[in-house]
């Protein structure tokens, strides 16, 4: 059994930063990842980012720079292809490493396995080229690959926008960019960007059906009333090879249920998501969570909480100097100021919800 | 409208657009960026202090037409590729539009390229005046294009490849 005192689980931004953090601040960390690579998603990401501390860097630039950092701290393991399976009641974690099953006593555990995209249920939709923004990320950046020849992308958040700008960086044609909502969900500089080329972003629609004959040839849309009915007479047909799917992402919570930290249905964190206190601890003492786990936001945020929770847990096992301190207090401060903007209202309304029920547990 | 389409009004747009007699004057950049969003490089980044963002980095950005003498720097550094630069004096009938380009393959100067609107409309072809990377390490690049005058602030960007 492998012995260690924080055990990070998933290798994405957050887990990355909670990794470096708490190593930099003296604890021993054992990283697991179950894919071959680390980054996560941001890996993956070619887009400029806001905020401040990585303003007008690209995301697989920040992540080269992270993963630089990482393998320059000591006191780092990092087990690749790695996936965690289960956590015990003793606190023992099993993962699968190469064809063994691999035992690890962690003194503090952060799970940081970030989140899944959403599907959507529509007629055809299991009709190949049906894939999500996600997936034609990873084609595209990962792979070498051009997801399509002219795409139609469902949902116009973030990644609905930014995914569609790629593809036509890649050299797709993205057809429309549709959204159910009466407003487009993402930054607006992100739209007019889009816009501008030429792709009509179309807000109160949806897809009907996926149709074609062994694989996507076209994609019948329908416009929405206030009230989310499709308008009968609406249909439109697009034709395509591929329909993206941005309809958001579900927190992969399914260590911290089974480790037995209390869960939460929160719809402004997408999801169930642990109960945390200001320190990133579940209910479970000795594990913390970062990133998306905690409801699905952005990579900027997700290191910001890596290096919380990384920074939390190290000091609790004694590593409590002032560098700890500053670390916490920087990273409050940077999760404080990316969320003051009104693109953060849904994201603070279910973490205010999340700490009255924590509240209310304790009271 | 900008919420439903992305393509900002006219209303808006009004906000943004620096008066006539500052235009008359020589190159300015604008920055059409319309949402709080936690962003600065534009502030923090112009070496003239030309655009500035309050205490909390989700306000919007002020640019003030006195410090600014459109140098164009801060058209490559926006992350959200809103800053554009217009100098209504470039020549005795034309005005020059710089853009933030981010497709290849890009144009050549000398090359026509198809020029778009907004909303990817198309306006017609121009002269491509210059092509400039943003700078070492910056893969977005700064195309700037002969355009009439009454063109100028309708010309945002040019479609990728079929350049002549
Ligand atoms: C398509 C897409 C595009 C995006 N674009 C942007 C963008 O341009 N800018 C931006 O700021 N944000 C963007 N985001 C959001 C951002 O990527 C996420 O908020 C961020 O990556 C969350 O970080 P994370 O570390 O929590 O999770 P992830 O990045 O998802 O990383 C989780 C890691 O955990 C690993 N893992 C999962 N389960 C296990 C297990 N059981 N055992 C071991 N390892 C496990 C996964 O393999 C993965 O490497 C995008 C998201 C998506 C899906
Ligand atoms: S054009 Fe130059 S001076 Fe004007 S705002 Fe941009 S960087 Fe500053
Ligand atoms: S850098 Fe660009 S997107 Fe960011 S605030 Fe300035 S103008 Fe807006």
């Amino acid at each position: 059994m492998r012995e260690t005192e924080i055990l990070v689980i998933g290798g994405g931004p957050a887990g990355i930063r909670a990794a470096i953090t708490a190593a930099e601040l003296g604890a021993e960390v054992l990283l697991c990842e179950r894919d071959g690579w680390l980054g996560g998603q941001l890996i993956k990401q070619t887009g400029k980012f806001f905020g401040r501390e990585y303003a007008g860097q690209r995301g697989f630039e920040i992540c080269a720079d992270l993963l630089a950092k990482l393998h320059n701290t000591a006191k780092i393991d990092i087990w690749l292809d790695c996936p965690v399976l289960g956590i015990y009641e003793d606190g023992v974690v099993s993962c699968q490493k190469k064809d063994r099953l691999e035992k690890i006593k962690p003194q503090r555990m952060i799970i940081a396995t970030g989140a899944a995209e959403n599907f959507l249920a529509f007629a055809g939709n299991d009709l190949p080229g049906v894939i999500s923004a996600g997936a034609a990320e990873t084609l595209m950046h990962m792979s070498g690959v051009v997801p399509a020849q002219r795409a139609l992308m469902v949902g116009a958040g973030n990644i609905g926008l930014t995914v569609s700008y790629q593809m036509i960086q890649s050299g797709v044609e993205v057809a429309a960019v549709i959204e159910a909502a009466p407003q487009i969900g993402g930054y607006l500089v992100h739209a007019s960007k889009l816009a501008r080329t030429g792709v009509p972003i179309k807000t109160g629609y949806t897809i009907q059906e996926a149709y074609g004959e062994g694989k996507v040839e076209g994609a019948r849309i329908m416009r929405l009333d206030e009230t989310w009915r499709p308008i009968p007479g609406s249909e439109e047909d697009i034709a395509c090879d591929a329909i993206c799917l941005a309809v958001g992402l579900n927190p992969l919570a399914e260590l911290c249920w089974q480790a037995g930290c209390q869960m939460e249905l929160i719809r402004e964190l997408s999801g169930h998501v642990p109960l945390t206190d200001e320190n990133l601890q579940t209910t479970i003492e000795g594990i913390y969570v970062a990133g998306d786990i905690c409801g699905p936001e952005e990579a900027t945020t997700a290191m910001a909480e890596g290096k919380l929770a990384g920074a939390n847990a190290a000091a609790s096992l004694g590593y409590d100097t002032e560098q700890a301190q500053a670390a916490r207090l920087a990273a409050l401060a940077e999760l404080g100021e990316l969320r003051a903007g009104p693109m953060s209202a849904r994201i603070k309304t279910g973490l205010d919800k999340l700490r009255e029920k924590g509240a209310a547990k304790h009271a | 409208m900008l919420k439903q389409d992305g393509i900002p009004s006219k209303e808006e747009l009004s906000r943004v657009l620096p008066s006539e007699q500052r235009l008359a004057q020589g190159p300015v950049v604008i920055a059409e960026c319309f949402q709080r969003i936690p962003c600065d490089p534009c502030a923090r980044r112009c070496p003239r202090g030309a655009f500035s963002i309050g205490e909390d980095i989700n306000d919007l950005p002020r640019w003030d037409a006195e410090l600014c003498d459109g140098c164009g720097d801060c058209i490559a550094l926006c992350p959200g590729m809103a800053i554009f630069g217009v100098d209504m004096t470039y020549s005795k009938d034309q005005a020059l539009v710089s853009l933030p380009f981010e497709f290849v393959p890009r144009p050549k100067p000398g090359q026509m390229a198809l020029g778009l609107d907004r909303g990817g409309r198309e306006l017609g072809w121009f002269e491509v005046a210059d092509v400039k990377c943003g700078g070492e390490g910056n893969k977005t690049y700064v195309i700037a294009l002969k355009a009439p005058r009454e063109l100028a602030m309708e010309l945002r960007q040019i479609k990728a490849g079929g350049y002549r």
